[in-house]
């Protein structure tokens, strides 16, 4: 079983990652950008066959290493 | 004052700290592997030192807070024991949520390296009886992610009880919120900060403007 975390900062943590992103598409006339966040994904493949058990035990990986909550939101697909 | 430098994988700066442990504890500080599960017996201080834990993978600090050792120095703080994270130090101490908020990727995405000015807050600390409160002094700076930010409420209270131990004085070039390069725990015992007190400790390193930081904790 397969589990993606996606993290993300938090709404208000200034991303200045995301911030050259938006500006670097502007510059090559993507006049339609605007606010550009980046983040990062997260996929572990998991010995497990209960999806609920691996939702839980991946949002305990994701609390304790995988996303520091601090700053950063994650969220946890299960894919089968 | 007997100290122990924490050793990880990836940290490049510990012999700068084992020479201005030696200069002005008088003794030798132990060095301790990340693997051990337990400190030095009469251990008075742990200090983080800087490098690239870790290869700074995941996150800055990220892997080195859940060394094994890091539970002996999380008892140790406990215990009301004195903590120094310097550098990525200081972001292993804020991940292993020793003292608050993180430090992200610094404002203008640029690594910078080369000195800057650091004010005293306060010089009532074990960290900073030798400074006049106020004072400023030089420190180089080598980091990608010095960043400090925390929410507001986090920040308020910081400063609030006084627990903001050096701000940038000359220029904010990291973008850390209220211009913050370190603070304290609320018992005033573990201290974090990015820049490297520990290399300005010799006329022959150009100066000696950090060296009252180590000559405070000897005198502790």
């Amino acid at each position: 079983m397969k589990a993606i975390v996606t993290i993300m900062l938090k709404n208000g943590v200034l991303d200045p990652q995301g911030k050259a992103i938006g500006h670097a598409l502007n510059n090559l006339g993507f006049a339609q950008v605007g606010e550009v966040r980046m983040g990062k994904i997260i996929e572990l493949e998991l010995a497990e066959t209960d999806a609920g058990k691996a939702r839980a035990d991946t949002e305990e990986m994701a609390r304790k290493l995988l996303a520091n909550t601090v700053i950063e939101s994650f969220k946890v697909e299960i894919a089968g | 004052m007997q100290a122990a430098i924490l050793l990880f994988p990836g940290i490049n700066r510990e012999r700068d700290m084992i020479l201005a442990v030696r200069q002005s504890f008088g003794r030798e500080p132990a060095i301790v592997w990340h693997k051990e599960t337990e400190l030095p017996a009469g251990t008075d201080l742990v200090i983080l030192p800087g490098g690239f834990s870790f290869g700074d993978y995941l996150r800055c600090g990220a892997m080195a807070a859940q060394s094994p050792i890091m539970r002996a120095v999380k008892s140790h703080a406990e215990r009301g024991g004195y903590v120094l994270g310097v550098c990525n130090g200081f972001q292993i101490i804020t991940e292993a949520g020793l003292l608050p908020g993180a430090l992200l990727r610094n404002a203008g995405l640029r690594f910078l390296s080369m000195d800057t000015m650091l004010k005293v807050e306060r010089n009532d600390t074990v960290f900073t009886s030798k400074w006049e409160k106020g004072a400023e002094f030089r420190a180089p700076m080598a980091h990608g992610d010095g960043n400090y930010t925390a929410d507001d409420a986090i920040l308020d209270r910081l400063e609030g009880d006084g627990l903001v131990a050096f701000r940038y004085s000359d220029a904010n070039r990291n973008g850390s919120a209220r211009s913050i390069a370190g603070i304290y725990s609320p018992n005033l015992r573990v201290l974090g900060l990015m820049p490297h007190p520990e290399n300005l400790i010799d006329p022959l390193m150009g100066g000696t403007d950090g060296k009252p930081l180590f000559d405070s904790l000897a005198a502790a």
